[in-house]
């Protein structure tokens, strides 16, 4: 466990980087801090591994403050993963998985089977090991980093917008394969995104932040997503607009689903009208796919005269044998509910007071 | 032709001597620029007072520092060391500059990414900056053991027979193949020496010719393609 105590920081320079910040990270999940640039989440996730030193506060891991550890220590016994993987250049792949074994006094034949058992795992070619990183493509690279974040066998992986610069499809391969990683090895995970969607796909947990370190809300996604603490959550995880504004609308007797930009994004199942359903989008599925019903939704009689809803403006020229449009609640073929993002959003209704205005 | 073969043993010694004239300025001054070329890349009052200085030193006329060099050094007119010591401090004139730039290319992210992986600050400077500095330090010495090859001529103008013994020879006797054969023996000496740096670079830096691979690859296929 990775516990945050009334953490502060002011650079030399004046800015409070962050303010007061206390959190509990659980062991043995990813906990993803989100923000846009300047809410200081790397400052927090450096903080950890004494990359950055609290002006005040204590950081302790499993109960040992880390001020009291020697810091190269430390980070030998942390997995650090970085955007643009933060190779060393001049050494192979296989050297840089190893790098960190062999600051250990790791026996170099152990480190290097290690190192190789190791590409495979985040599904490297064994014929790249002696190619440099400059002779990778970027998710090649970035899959090296994960390995070498690995390498210690570490409890702690912290990882700083690892995939930040890689392109969007590699991207969600390097996502998926992540939680399949997790999966197995269940490490604790700290992970650093200004990507939102990304927060919700990989995060257990999930604290978005606001400027100077300012929690704005912690808990799961679906917590978040079904209730959003203030506006400003609202605001960053775009509930109220785009992909996760979603309406229904009805056409030839079925339900559709309606995303912000009129787009279709599926079709309602009929199960779904009683409560939160898992529609099964091939990740996992907590998450994943998952259309979070709000209970005022759920609950709303609106949803049993579904002609109301379906008078969305937003969504002309319905088509049920669109392209976009997806099977709700279909147990096997992916849905195309969300092509574009890895989560799906909270599904409102055109007729019900969003929870933002509740809290207001 | 007859002269040199005759002469050839008398030659050789000369060259050797030349050698052994320009080999220690351009490790000395290898040795010393490093370290100070990272203090100038470190510390902003260290790039500017330390290159500031190496510009200044480089602008002494050489021979007016050769001749100095007992005075500053209490040394005997004939020692070499006067014109090793000279020698070296226009390497390190030439080198400090080099090896702050050298230093300041490293990226920032790999150094602290070396910093994340729990490298020590003095693991890290061997293991990591000085070799990711290394191509361009190894360019700046090549620079360096040319000039100083051919600066070591002007020791025979205060008695230090290199092959410029050759040239002041050749001069006095009006003897143009000698001094030519002074000319091509500095140029086959910086050569060599070249070849040898470059060997040398190759050997410690294997990754830096990883691009160059790659570069003459697309080459390569560019000239087949266009071939074609």
């Amino acid at each position: 466990m990775i516990e945050f105590d009334g953490i502060s920081k002011r650079f030399p320079d004046g800015t409070l980087a962050v303010d007061n910040f206390s959190l509990r990270l659980p062991s043995r999940e990813i906990t993803v801090f989100v923000g846009s640039s300047g809410s200081g989440k790397t400052t927090l996730l450096r903080m950890i591994n004494r990359m950055v030193e609290p002006t005040s506060g204590r950081i302790l891991i499993d109960d040992e403050d880390v001020a009291s550890l020697n810091p190269v220590t430390l980070r030998r016994r942390i997995g650090y993963v970085m955007q643009n993987s933060g190779l060393l250049p001049h050494r192979t792949v296989l050297q840089n998985i190893a790098t960190v074994p062999l600051l250990n006094r790791v026996p170099k034949a152990e480190a290097v089977a290690r190192a190789h058992e190791l590409m495979e795992t985040v599904g490297l070619d064994s014929a790249l090991a002696k190619r440099y990183p400059a002779e990778l493509s970027g998710g090649q690279q970035q899959r090296v980093g994960v390995a070498r974040g690995l390498a210690v066998n570490p409890n702690i992986l912290l990882m700083d917008e690892p995939f930040g610069a890689v392109d969007p499809i590699v991207r969600r391969e390097l996502q998926e394969e992540l939680l399949r990683i997790q999966r197995e090895l269940a490490k604790t995970i700290v992970f650093v995104t200004h990507d939102i969607d990304e927060a919700f796909l990989l995060g257990d947990h999930v604290t978005i932040l606001s400027r100077g370190g300012h929690v704005a809300q912690h808990g799961s996604p679906d917590e978040i997503l079904s209730n959003p603490a203030s506006e400003f959550v609202a605001d960053f995880i775009g509930a109220d607009r785009g992909r996760r504004a979603l309406t229904l609308r009805q056409s030839e007797g079925r339900t559709l689903v309606v995303d912000g930009t009129g787009r279709i994004a599926g079709v309602l199942g009929a199960e779904t009208a009683t409560g939160p359903v898992s529609v099964g989008a091939g990740g996992r599925d907590e998450h994943l796919g998952e259309i979070t019903l709000g209970t005022e939704a759920a609950d709303l009689p609106g949803l049993d005269t579904p002609g109301e809803l379906g008078s969305s403006s937003e969504a002309p020229g319905v088509d049920t044998t669109s392209p976009n449009s997806g099977e709700l609640g279909s147990e096997n073929e992916a849905p195309e509910v969300d092509t574009t993002s890895p989560n799906s959003g909270e599904l409102g209704s055109e007729n019900e007071a969003p929870e933002v205005d509740t809290t207001r | 032709m007859s002269w040199l073969f005759e002469n050839l043993s008398d030659v050789w010694a000369l060259v050797l001597t030349h050698v052994a004239l320009s080999v220690p300025p351009i490790l000395l001054g290898l040795i010393i620029s490093v370290p100070l070329g990272w203090v100038a890349h470190r510390y902003r009052w260290g790039r500017g007072t330390l290159l500031t200085i190496a510009g200044l030193l480089y602008t002494i006329p050489s021979l007016a520092l050769i001749i100095a060099m007992p005075t500053i050094l209490g040394t005997q007119i004939l020692d070499p060391i006067n014109l090793i010591a000279a020698l070296t401090l226009y390497a390190v004139a030439l080198l400090v500059r080099t090896a702050a730039d050298a230093f300041d290319q490293v990226s920032p992210q790999v150094l602290d990414a070396a910093t994340a992986l729990g490298y020590g600050p003095w693991r890290r400077f061997w293991q990591v900056q000085l070799p990711l500095a290394g191509p361009i330090i190894i360019a700046g010495t090549r620079v360096v053991s040319s000039s100083t090859v051919s600066l070591v001529t002007l020791g025979a103008l205060v008695g230090m027979s290199g092959l410029g013994y050759l040239f002041t020879d050749g001069t006095q006797r009006s003897f143009p193949f000698e001094i030519g054969v002074g000319i091509v023996g500095t140029v086959l000496i910086a050569l060599i020496f070249d070849l040898i740096i470059v060997l040398i670079g190759k050997a410690l830096l294997p990754w830096s010719r990883t691009r160059r691979v790659r570069n003459k690859t697309n080459a390569e296929t560019l000239e087949v393609t266009t071939n074609a």
